[in-house]
């Protein structure tokens, strides 16, 4: 989904969250001092104790002009008011990702913006050793530290027994046993944290400190050296390792035959299944958008405020949150993927196809969620190490599907393609399939020709975790789904509401009443009947409006690509989010048609519209020349301003925008011209 | 012998890493240092990249990543 530079959805690759622009008043909130970090090692279910903490109250905010994906959110449950900041997760203090380095930064200069209080760090009992690695680092940093041993339950069932009185005794720092997922065990840690910002005082780690740096073999050895000597009589197996379940459904998974059918089938039905199982609640809506309108207009007089309201607000909105069903499923299903640990398995068996365009697996991660929308992708990209590798990926994004451009297919696919079925595969289906197709088969060569040019260089390298397989938490998807959810019935509250009154308006005026008396009067001596009139009348209007005059400017050229001059306007219209074109179009073809009733369904409006000898404006190719337009065009502007951000560059945007606009331009001719001529 | 080459299914310890690389660096602060036990899970698809347990931690790994580290024969 497209979103505006000031609010929004972000990944952050291991939640959504809403983004609000507002800027940093200080680092005081609501008396508290400066935040509580939150950090650890990825997968630790550093997000879900986050959330548990907080109540679920997390928002994040832009600084200083880059999108720092920290989010912030009250601790829940203390006398004193405490802020938690959660920070990407990251493996190590020395940095080799942007994600990383933003960690590194905010904790260890104390002139950050963000520079926390104290830091509370997330541990996995069943890495202990690992994840004592950042422990070390950050007790090197001598700030007040509390530790929180999560997953100990998993860790009990593994046959491994942690001893946290003794592993405190050592760090000299609060350890406390947890199960994120489990608000009766996170108790003691609140208290801790409370203790922590009373009496705020340095790590005292009873086994030394190894004095090193961080670069060379020696420093990690030794820092390991540390960890071991910390970790004697600490971690204690009591029964022996065995094959885990994560394991053996691995063995399945990411099997090199079996995985691969396995997860092409997943993709499929996800694609699937948005046009399928959506489909009863978007007529439940649609039917009650029909109402609504129906009664609006016959509560209303006649007249342009009852125009503006039903066609310009109703319609407008209405013809947007049809899809709201659509887009809920595809933040389902990314969420669930995500947090069941299975997108990284399809990062890890797609690597070999990823690398043939220069990429490698990790980029995989980003693109898919990228089909959900964009913005939080590019933010995602921010985990991958290898610069180049990151640029290509954000510059690819656009490419992909996302879920503003799934009403435009949904809307042309259900009007022009027949509901054939073959077996279980609906053709409708299969050409949304085959849609989402085109983003990926133009956009991976488009990554070969850039890490063959501007990006060339070595292939970058792929470390990728494959965490153990969990089922997917509930409040975590149902928190992502809702947020996108409420993000885009807001803007359809606000931007599309704008666009649509402008729209309306430039479709509405000036008034021609030298073309209104010419139909008139043409009307009375030839005794048309009174719909015929109203329909003539109207188109009349449109075409004599600010609209109308630069629909025809612009028709010499669209028409090569099988539109209308009012398809051209809607294209145009839709420049700061692909939604809007769908209130566009539906605005312009009931202003001039005589299916003027706002509660006529898509299907009519589309079939009813024509050229002006007649001739239906919508036909097959028609319908898929502009499908494939929007699924390579860079219509959203909050995606430009968000590639300008992570770029750190106006030219990316730039490119993105002429480049994407030329590529979806000349598809869209390409597949008119033959289509048309095949059809 | 290179964990790249190392048969699936067959435990050993890390000997050695060439250092010297972001990504060794990377893999020695997950762990890969002497006396580590790593082993080769699986295969992806097309042969490539490869399912590797470093101790407690499961990584996907290429082969060019998997040889820098030097494991008992």
């Amino acid at each position: 989904m497209t979103l505006m530079p000031t609010e929004g959805t972000s990944g952050c690759g291991d939640c959504s969250v809403t983004t609000s622009n507002r800027p940093p008043t200080a680092l005081t909130i609501g008396g508290a001092s400066a935040p509580i970090a939150l950090i650890g090692n990825p997968n630790t279910g550093k997000t879900t104790l986050f959330n548990a903490l907080t109540g679920y109250r997390r928002h994040v905010a832009n600084y200083a002009g880059v999108t720092v994906e920290t989010a912030r959110g009250p601790l829940l449950g203390g006398p004193r008011q405490i802020e938690l900041l959660d920070l990407p997760g990251t493996y190590s203090l020395s940095p080799i990702s942007p994600d990383e380095a933003l960690v590194r930064d905010i904790l260890t200069d104390p002139k950050a913006e963000l520079h926390p209080a104290g830091v509370l760090v997330i541990v996995d009992a069943t890495h202990l050793r690992r994840n004592l690695y950042l422990v070390g680092q950050l007790l090197e940093l001598n700030r007040p530290v509390v530790i929180a041993v999560n997953m100990t339950d998993v860790a009990r069932t593994q046959g491994l027994e942690i001893d946290c009185r003794l592993l405190s005794e050592r760090l000299g720092a609060a350890v406390i046993p947890i199960v994120a997922t489990r608000q009766a065990t996170l108790a003691p840690l609140r208290d801790a944290l409370q203790a922590l910002v009373d009496e705020p005082r340095p790590p005292t780690p009873s086994v030394a400190l190894p004095a090193v740096g961080d670069r060379t073999p020696d420093d990690v050895q030794a820092r390991y050296g540390w960890v071991d000597a910390i970790l004697v009589d600490v971690l204690r197996r009591v029964s022996p390792a065995r094959v885990g379940w994560s394991e053996r459904l691995d063995r399945v998974l990411t099997h090199r035959v079996g995985g691969l059918a396995i997860l092409l089938a997943v993709l499929f039905l996800v694609f699937q299944a948005l046009f399928s199982w959506a489909g009863p609640m978007m007529d439940v809506i649609e039917l009650g958008v029909g109402w609504l309108s129906a009664t609006t207009e016959s509560a209303l007089p006649a007249g342009l405020v009852r125009d503006f309201v039903v066609n310009g607000l109703i319609g407008g909105v209405g013809s947007v949150i049809v899809f709201l069903p659509q887009i809920a499923l595809l933040f389902l299903f990314i969420a669930i993927l995500e947090d069941s640990g299975y997108l990284a398995r399809a990062a890890f068996m797609l690597d070999r196809v990823m690398r043939a365009f220069g990429l490698t697996g990790r980029a995989f991660i980003p693109l898919l969620s990228a089909h959900a929308c964009a913005i939080p992708a590019i933010m995602g990209t921010r985990t991958i190490a290898d610069r180049r590798e990151r640029l290509v990926t954000i510059l690819i994004a656009p490419f992909m599907s996302c879920s503003a451009r799934l009403p435009v297919y949904t809307l042309f696919i259900a009007a022009f393609i027949p509901a054939l079925s073959l077996g279980v595969i609906g053709l409708q289906g299969l050409v949304m399939f085959a849609m989402y197709l085109v983003g990926v088969a133009v956009a991976l060569p488009i990554a070969w020709l850039l890490r063959r040019s501007a990006f060339a260089g070595a292939a970058p390298p792929l470390i990728l975790e494959l965490p153990t397989y969990q089922w997917p938490k509930l409040r975590t998807i149902w928190q992502r789904v809702s947020l996108a959810c409420l993000s885009f019935l807001r803007r359809a509250g606000t931007i599309i509401v704008v666009m649509n009154a402008i729209i309306w308006a430039l479709g509405t005026y000036p008034r021609s009443p030298a073309a209104e008396a010419a139909v008139l009067q043409q009307a009375s001596t030839e005794g048309w009947p009174a719909e015929r009139v109203e329909a003539t009348l109207a188109f009349a209007r449109l075409e004599a409006s600010c609209l109308g005059r630069l629909g025809h400017g612009i028709e010499p050229v669209v028409q090569h690509l099988g539109w209308d001059w009012r398809l051209g306007v809607a294209v145009l219209s839709s420049f700061p989010a692909r939604e809007v074109v769908i209130s566009t179009l539906g605005i312009l073809y009931r202003l001039g048609s005589d299916v003027n009733e706002s509660s006529a369904g898509w299907d009519d409006v589309l079939h009813g519209a024509r050229h002006a000898d007649g001739r239906p404006v919508f036909t097959i190719p028609v319908a898929l020349s502009i499908m494939v337009f929007f699924a390579l065009c860079a219509q959203c502007s909050s995606t430009l301003v968000t590639i300008g951000n992570e770029t750190r560059s106006w030219r990316w945007p730039l490119i993105s925008f002429f480049g994407m606009t030329a590529l979806a331009t000349l598809a869209a001719w390409v597949v008119y011209q033959v289509g048309s001529r095949v059809l | 012998m290179k964990l790249a080459s190392l048969p699936t299914s067959l435990p050993r310890k890390v000997v050695g890493i060439k250092s010297g690389c972001a990504t060794a660096q990377r893999l020695m602060e997950l762990g890969v240092i002497r006396g580590l036990e790593v082993e080769v899970l699986g295969r992806a698809p097309f042969g490539d990249p490869l399912r590797v347990r470093l101790g407690t931690t499961t990584v996907a790994l290429r082969s060019t990543e998997a040889s820098l580290i030097e494991v008992d024969e």
